[in-house]
Formats: structure tokens, sequence, C-alpha cells
């Protein structure tokens, strides 16, 4: 069964991933993957499986589309594109989490400053 | 869960195609690590080590792919299709097992389905009307016991003042109760026919919101003898008019009259099943409020369409106001005092105790179901506890195994609700199809889509709640227990023997119950048919005989009744023969009577019920004459008074019954005393029981047939050693002379009208018996089961009692004690439970105590002979037992 923090863990990946793929451009699960790591500093060391489970939740949500192609050094690969409704969430989660960080800033701000 | 109708679509792809989606995963996660090893062979590690690197990066391929499935498809359904088909296949390996639960299980759900849609049909969904909780019963006078028809009625006239006056109703409409069956004759081509026909307002079928399948409804009223319009019931427009759909229009031809057809009824509406259960009723045409009708004294069977937004309770109020001052403002009427309830009351309220009771009975009986069933799962699983010691080696956690002892459960279930389905349809069937039995609406009772979700919700249940205890005794993670629990003794063995012996425990004590309250409802059974009827209904039949129109004057219809009676005397064989209009259990009147000369205060004038009868009627009947003497043919004819107040029994004798004898006469002798109506008591006869077998018949009293006209009826009554073929083929040719268009199919043997009017008590006492056997049937196999599972046991330990001497004897009544000792226990329990439960069956209780010594002896006697039958096989084998044998099996 899922826990409430892989909930947390599962919502930040949708928004890396859909910002990944809005900045880069069509990507392989491995590009993705390799794009949040260096992004994020190994910070977020998960194993590279996860990142599957991810996207087809994604393709799911029509947020995303899939398709076969060919990687730079020509290997077989599948492609994930921002769709549009990708993008509209994408903003709409941007700004969301925005406004959330912004509030836990403060809050913990708050917090230490008594 | 999945959050729009796109994923979930998305979602239920995927889990039809697990297949092709894997093979697709298979292929990205390949190309992953081939990407990731390039990039590793190009930061400089060799092949091998890149790749293998690369497959440690990715994780888990297994266990991605596993994730993946449940991120993408339908978790649950996966877990429950590997469950199901798991479930299946152990079923399949243990054939004898799963047929046995299967067939309990389907008796226990085809029961609990019929009882429902019963129930459903009776008290659950609404009557076929429009806005049913709209309409209401007004019955006059709130104490009147439902079967005297006389006090419940009301006169045209209040009905139309209350159309006036009244705020609370949409409309006001009613039918005329007063009618017989095949009170009409048909002349039409071919054979002679009596018809039932009912008078109903012109607007009964509008304010019952029911439209006519064919033609209209009609159209106001025409005086008594010129509503020459007509309406069919739906079933007799199908069988007797072939359902011809150009039927409009054609006439009919009745006795002295041509009827016009205007209209046919919807199959939904069925006038009998829903007003007069047991009868059907063939036409109806219009009962005018007139003055004629409002002459005739109470006549109406009143039910009203309250405005919307109206209660009963502020209806009730202003129409009681309303009928108090009626009764006030018109002294020359039948008081009149409203009383109003729901109609669905009206109809159904009477059956709804026993029927509870039948509900609660089957609850019983699916409760010693599942306690069987989980006793069975119990042994079946102490033979699986090493499958699924192994399953929870290779990783089940406690939680799946529960849950597939659950599946296997509910899928047990679902297949014994199948074959339920089938016991019920044919239950359901079986009982919508006894015809003359008097409850309401049974002709309606079918499995329906409310009996079916009932069914499927039932047997979800069932399954858990049997699967329940099996499943918790699935062990823990205590591997090594349950793989050394083969080993008897051991502490969860004996544990398990513990709960299995609580479980029959409470399969008998609830057996207890049942049996008892059947035991109960049976011997109050008994004791109405043993009741003294006052009458004697053996060997006597029955037949409409009135005269046909031709007999025009009072003269000729006397010479006619003389004349049947005369021919029907004279074939061979017939003892007696009288003609009533008032035969028991059908309809029936009341009229006032007061002795000459006394004042009785205006609520409290003597009523009696009344028949007319001819002259043989009490010998036929088996009446006994107490003191005087009934009517003789040679009785004078009394001359027509113009005494408007003479009532019709004026210058006439009367005969009263014994109980009317002492209302009026407080013990004087009533003989050669006159009635307040004119007419001189003859004779006083012994009380019958005409209204049911378990209600006195209050006061009675008689009038010549000869001597007044005011007969509704004419059923002649043949006592007679003759069978009924031959009876009626003689009654035909010795009454062609004078009655040509006889109608002699219609013979009926009084004993049918007593064996109705016990029906429904008949039908909820057979259904309880046969729940009661059942109950006992499957009880016993509970004992059996766990007595027989003991001596396997035990088979070490008495191998070696009887090593060291044990006879056969000691150890056979050693197992039957055990056996005793639980059947005790049990029965012990389940006489405290029946005490409590029996104190709520009083009411349907005749002539018995709730808690009658004969019925809990007798319990006792059956459940301990079924108990020591059931144990008493496992003692033999375990009395067989080889000593030797047994030693060396360990």
């Amino acid at each position: 069964m899922a826990e409430p923090k892989a909930d947390i863990l599962q919502g930040t990946l949708d928004l890396m991933v859909l910002k990944t793929l809005e900045s880069m451009g069509p990507l392989h699960g491995y590009g993705i993957a390799r794009r949040i790591e260096q992004i994020s500093a190994e910070a977020l060391a998960v194993n590279q499986g996860t990142i599957y489970l991810c996207l087809i939740r994604l393709v799911q949500k029509k947020w995303i589309s899939a398709s076969w192609g060919t990687s730079e050094n020509n290997r077989k690969a599948k492609f994930y594109a921002i769709t549009k409704s990708g993008k509209k969430q994408l903003i709409a989660e941007t700004e969301n989490w925005e406004r959330v960080a912004g509030v836990m800033g403060r809050v913990l701000q708050l917090a230490s400053r008594r | 869960m999945p959050k729009s109708f796109s994923q979930l679509v998305a979602r239920i792809r995927a889990f039809l195609n697990v297949s092709e989606i894997d093979g697709e995963l298979d292929q990205e996660l390949e190309s992953h690590v081939v990407l990731l090893t390039d990039e590793n062979i190009a930061r400089g590690m060799a092949p091998d080590e890149a790749r293998r690197a690369a497959l440690l990066k990715l994780g888990g391929r297994e266990s991605t792919k596993e994730s993946h499935r449940e991120v993408r498809g339908l978790p649950f359904l996966e877990t429950l299709t590997q469950d199901l088909k798991y479930a299946f296949r152990t079923m399949k390996r243990d054939a004898a097992f799963v047929t046995f639960a299967i067939l309990i299980i389907g008796l226990g759900i085809g029961a609990s389905c019929t009882v429902f849609s019963v129930v459903n049909a009776l008290l659950l969904r609404p009557l076929p009307f429009k806005d049913p909780a709209q309409l209401v019963w007004m019955k006059n006078h709130k104490q009147i016991d439902e079967s005297d028809l006389s006090g419940q009625t009301t006169q045209a006239d209040y009905v139309r003042d209350l159309r006036r006056l009244s705020k609370s109703y949409a409309s006001i409409g009613g039918f005329m109760p007063f009618y017989g069956i095949g009170d009409t004759l048909l002349i039409g081509a071919g054979k002679p026919e009596r018809l039932t026909l009912v008078g109903v307002t012109d607007n009964f079928f509008d304010v019952l919101g029911v439209s006519m399948m064919l033609g209209h409804n009609f159209e106001g009223q025409q005086p008594i003898g010129k509503n020459d319009k007509i309406i069919l019931s739906y079933n007799y427009w199908k069988n007797s008019c072939a359902g011809d759909p150009n039927v409009i229009g054609k006439t009919m031809h009745f006795d002295g009259q041509l009827a016009t057809i205007i209209g046919v009824l919807p199959k939904s509406f069925d006038f009998g099943n829903i007003f007069a259960p047991g009868t059907k009723v063939d036409v109806f045409n219009v009962f005018p409020l007139d003055d004629t009708t409002n002459r005739w004294g109470n006549t109406l069977a009143v039910l009203a369409r309250l405005k919307p937004g109206v209660t009963i309770g502020s209806a009730q109020s202003e129409t009681q106001i309303l009928g108090a001052e009626l009764t006030k403002d018109n002294p020359k009427r039948n008081d009149f005092d409203p009383f109003l309830l729901p109609l669905t009351q009206h109809v159904s309220g009477a059956v709804r105790p026993a029927l509870i009771l039948l509900a609660c009975a089957v609850g019983l009986v699916m409760l010693i179901v599942c306690a069987n069933l989980s006793n069975l799962l119990l042994a079946r699983g102490a033979t699986r506890q090493k499958e699924i010691a192994i399953r929870a080696a290779l990783g089940a956690t406690r939680m799946r195994l529960i849950r597939q002892m659950l599946t296997e459960s509910i899928v047990l279930s679902m297949c014994g609700a199948v074959v339920g389905l089938f016991f019920a349809v044919l239950g359901t069937r079986g009982l919508a199809h006894l015809s003359g039995i008097s409850i309401p609406l049974l002709g309606s009772v079918t499995v329906d889509m409310n009996a079916l979700a009932f069914t499927a919700l039932f047997a979800i249940a069932t399954g858990l709640f049997f699967g329940m205890v099996p499943a918790l005794h699935v062990p823990s993670n205590r591997l090594n227990d349950s793989l050394q629990e083969s080993n008897r003794g051991s502490s969860a063995g004996k544990q398990h023997a513990w709960v299995r012996s609580v479980i029959v425990v409470s399969e008998i004590a609830l057996a207890c119950v049942l049996v008892v309250g059947a035991g109960l409802l049976i011997h109050s059974f008994l004791r109405v048919l043993d009741v003294n009827l006052g009458f004697r209904p053996e060997h006597v039949a029955t037949l409409r005989v009135d005269p046909t129109s031709n007999y025009d004057t009072k003269n000729k219809v006397n010479a006619y009744f003389l004349q049947v009676l005369q021919r029907v005397q004279q074939i061979p064989g017939v003892t007696a023969a009288g003609i009533t209009d008032a035969l028991p259990y059908g309809s029936n009147r009341t009229w006032g009577v007061g002795v000459e000369g006394v004042q009785y205060d205006a609520h409290d004038y003597p009523e009696a019920y009344t028949a007319i009868v001819s002259p043989g009627y009490f010998k036929a009947m088996g009446i006994p004459v107490i003191a005087g003497r009934v009517f003789e043919e040679n009785d004078p004819i009394p001359q027509p008074t113009k005494d408007p107040n003479a009532g019709p029994q004026h210058d006439a004798y009367g005969v009263i019954n014994e109980s009317l004898a002492k209302e009026l006469f407080h013990g004087e002798n009533p003989l050669g005393k006159r009635t307040a109506g004119g007419a001189t008591i003859i004779g006083v006869v012994g009380d019958t029981r005409h209204l049911s077998l378990e209600k006195d018949g209050g006061n009675e009293q008689y009038y010549s047939m000869i001597q007044t006209g005011d007969w509704s009826s004419a059923n002649l009554l043949i006592k007679s050693t003759l069978p009924e073929s031959t009876l009626a083929a003689q009654l035909r040719t010795a009454l062609a002379p004078i009655a040509p268009d006889l109608d002699v199919s219609s013979l009926r043997l009084l004993q049918s009208l007593v064996d109705k009017s016990v029906s429904p008590r008949r039908l909820v006492v057979m259904l309880l018996a046969g729940f009661a056997a059942f109950a006992l049937i499957l009880a016993s196999l509970g004992i059996y089961a766990v007595i027989s599972y003991s001596v396997s046991q035990r088979t070490q330990e008495i191998g070696i009692r009887m090593a060291l001497g044990a006879s056969a004897k000691i150890v056979r009544s050693d197992i039957l004690k055990q056996t005793l000792k639980l059947a005790v226990i049990g029965i012990v329990i389940g006489v405290a439970a029946s005490a409590a439960a029996a104190g709520a069956l009083r009411s349907l209780l005749f002539g018995v105590d709730s808690a009658d010594p004969a019925t809990f002896l007798g319990m006792l006697v059956v459940l301990t002979v079924v108990a020591l039958l059931a144990g008493y096989f496992p003692a033999r084998r375990a009395s067989r037992i080889d000593p030797m044998v047994a030693l060396r099996a360990q």
C-alpha cells in the first residue's frame, strides 16, 4: 500500500516530468530520468524504474503522449512529449506549487522566529 | 482511484491488455538499459560492468513491472481474478464438498429469496396504482371487525355529501362489496356461465389512477337496471374473449339484460388480488349513487385520493367532524363514523405479522446454513493447512490469505445463489399460482429486479459471514505451528475443535427456536381444524340456483324454490337440501334486530348477521335446532303492508341463534316473541363460526326465503354421498325442466370454502414446518460432522483405550455422551431463546399458549433423537476401531 509520503513525492515527480518535457521537448524515459537527476543534484535518488510509473500515469491522464522513435545514438526508444492539456496542467500545477511553497515558507519562517 | 472517466477507460483498457502493455514496457525498460549501458561504456566502463550497473540503477525489473501494472490498471480486479481462478481450481478438486455446500446454500438462499419476493410484493412494493401513498381506505366505524361487511360500509348519500363538503380529497369513490361469487348469469352463445360482477362508482378506476388497456372508463352513472355499460377484467378478456382486440362495443347477454363492453382493464390491475384475495372478478359495472341505492343502507366500501399535501391525519379529523354532523342532520340514515387508514395497510396489514414471522424464520435458517458451512470450511481448512502454510512460506501475507479464503467462500455462496434463484423462481411461481388462497397480492409475487439485487447482496453477505471464522483461522506467520498442527492434541488443534463445538451448539439452539415456532403454529393449526364449526361441511356441495328473470312474481319464485328442493331431494343419494343467500366465509350482512316494545340506546342497537334460507337449510347444513322449530314449506306468506317502517321481515317467522337469544331475551324463552321488525321467533338454533374458523360468529338471525323476497343470492346446499361429478350431472338432469341455464360447472364443496378460510394459516404453517425440517437436517449434519471429526482425531486414543480393555459399548456410549453434551447445551440455550421468541408469536397462535408444554417437550424429544442419531454413526465407527490398526497408524 502506498504511504502518504509517497503521494507527495508522486505529485512532485509528475510536475518535474511535465516541466522537463515542456522545456526540453520530446524525450525518452531514460533522458527524463537523467535530466531530473542532474537538476535535482541527486537529491531525488530514486531508482530509475520509478519514472515509468509516473510516465504511464501521465499518459493515461492524457497530459503527455508517447511514440516510438530513435535516439541520437541510433537506439530504439519510446519518446514522450507534453500535450496541450499537459501544458495547461503544468501552468495550474506551477501556480499551485508556488502558492503552497510561499505559504509554507512564511509559516516556517514564522515558526522559527518565535 | 481514477479521477476522470477517460482515465478509468485507460485503466480498464490496460487491465484487459496486460500482456501487450507488459511487452511494450519490457521493450522500453530494455531500451533504458541499453541507453544507460551506452553511457556507462562512454564513461569508460567495461561492457559487462556497464550493463550490470545499468540494471542496478534501473532497479528490480519484475517489481517495476508489478508496480507499473498496479499504477496503470485495476489492481483490485487483478487480485480478484487471480483469487477467483484459484478458487475455481480448488473447488474442482473437491467436487463432493462443493456440490453439497452449493446445495445447502442454494436451498437457504432459495427460501430467503422466495420469502423476500413475497414480502416485497405484499409489504414493500407500492400498490399498482398512481401515487398509492395518497390513497386511503375509509372504513365506517373504527372498531368494527374487518369481517363484518355491513358495519364498515357506508350509505350512498354520505359519499355524495362528502364529495360536496370535504376539502381533503381529490376524489372519492368505492365499490359495492356485497357481490357474490358467480352472481351474474351469462347466457350467450354456448354454455351458460356464472360470472362475478362488481359494482363500482363511476369514478372508481379514476380514483385509483388505473387507465383502461382497451376502450375507456365509465362516464357518468345510470340508475340501477339501466346501467348497461360494462368493463372487463384483463383475465376474463384474455381467457373468455380470447384476447380479442376488437371487443369494445360488443354486447354480452346477461340474464334479463344486454350490456355493452366499453373497456378492458390492464393486466397490472387485478381487483380480486387486491380487494378480494382468492377470488376472481370478471366484470364491472357502475353502482350509481342515487336515492334508490341510498335506500339500500350501507352498501359502499369507500376509498379516496387525498389532495396533494393533505395528510391522512388532517383528512381524518375533517372527515370525522363532517361524519358526526351529517349523522346528526340526517336521523333517517344509518350513522357514519369514518375512520381512515392508508390503502396499503388495509390491503396487507392483516398478513404483516405472518410475513414478519416467515422473514425471521428464514433468517434463522440462513444462520444455520452459515453455521453449517463455517463448520464444513473449518474441517476443510484443517486438511488444507499445509497448502496454506506453503503459500505463506512463499510470501503471501496473512491479509492476502484471508482475502483468498473469503473470495472462495463468496464464490461458493454465489454459486449457491444461482441454484437458489432457480429454487426461488419455482417457489414464487408456485405461490403466485396457488388458487383460492385468501392472501392479498399473492398473485403478483415474482422474482423481480429487487429480488435479484437482494439475492446478490445476500449471497455476498452470506459468503462473508460463513467464511469469516474459517478465514480468521488462517495461521498468522507461525509457519512452524501450522506445519506441525497435524500433530494431534496440539493446542491450536484443540482450539479448532472448540470453535466447531460452539458453532454446532448454536446450530442446535437456532434449530430449537425454529422447531418450537413451527410446533406452536402446527399445534394452533390443528386446534383451528378441530374447532366446532357449528355446522357440518362434510359431503355438502353448493351450487348457484338463482331463478332467472322469467320467474317474475313472488309466487312463481316460491314455486321454483320448492320445485328445486323437491327435485334435488329425489336424486338417489341426496339426504338433505336447502337454499341460503349467505354461504359461510363469503360476503355477509348485518341487520339491526330488537325485541318489539323494548327501547334501545341508538348506539347500542342489537345487530345480527342475517341469512335468508329455505326450508331444509338447517338439516342440509347440520346446524342443530335447540328449541322450537325451523322453516317449513307451508309457512304462510305475509301480506304486503303499507307501513314504511316495516322491515322485510314483517309478519314473517324468524329463527335466531343461541347468542342472539341470550342477548335479546337474557334467558327468557324467546319462542313466540316478536322482533321490532315484526317477525315472530319460532326457533333457536346453534351458533356457527361463519366468519372464520378462529372467531365466534356472533349474533345470527335467519328468515324464510319463502316469506321474504329480500334474499341476495340463492345457493343450493346438497348433502349427499355422491361423488362431485356424478352429483353435477344428476343435478343438471333433475333441474333441467325448471332451470335450463344452470351452470353446474360452478358446483363447489362446502369443505373447500372452509379450507380457503384457513388457507393463509395453512400456507404459513407449511412454510414454517419446511424451514424447521431443513433446520433439523442441517443441525444433525453439523453434529455428525463435529463428532465424526473428533472421532477421527481421537482414533489413537480410542485405540489405546480399547487395547487396555475398554469395550465397544463403553466407547460408543462415550461418544454418544459427548454428542448429548453438545445437544443439551444447545437445547438449554435454545429453550431460553424460544421462550423469548414465542412471546412475539402470540398474536398468531390459536388455542395454544406460547409456553405450550407439549410443544416444548416435543421439541426436546425431536432434537434429542436427532442429535443421538447424528452421533450414533460416528460412535459406531469409533467402537469398531481396531486397536492395532489405530496404534500403527502413527
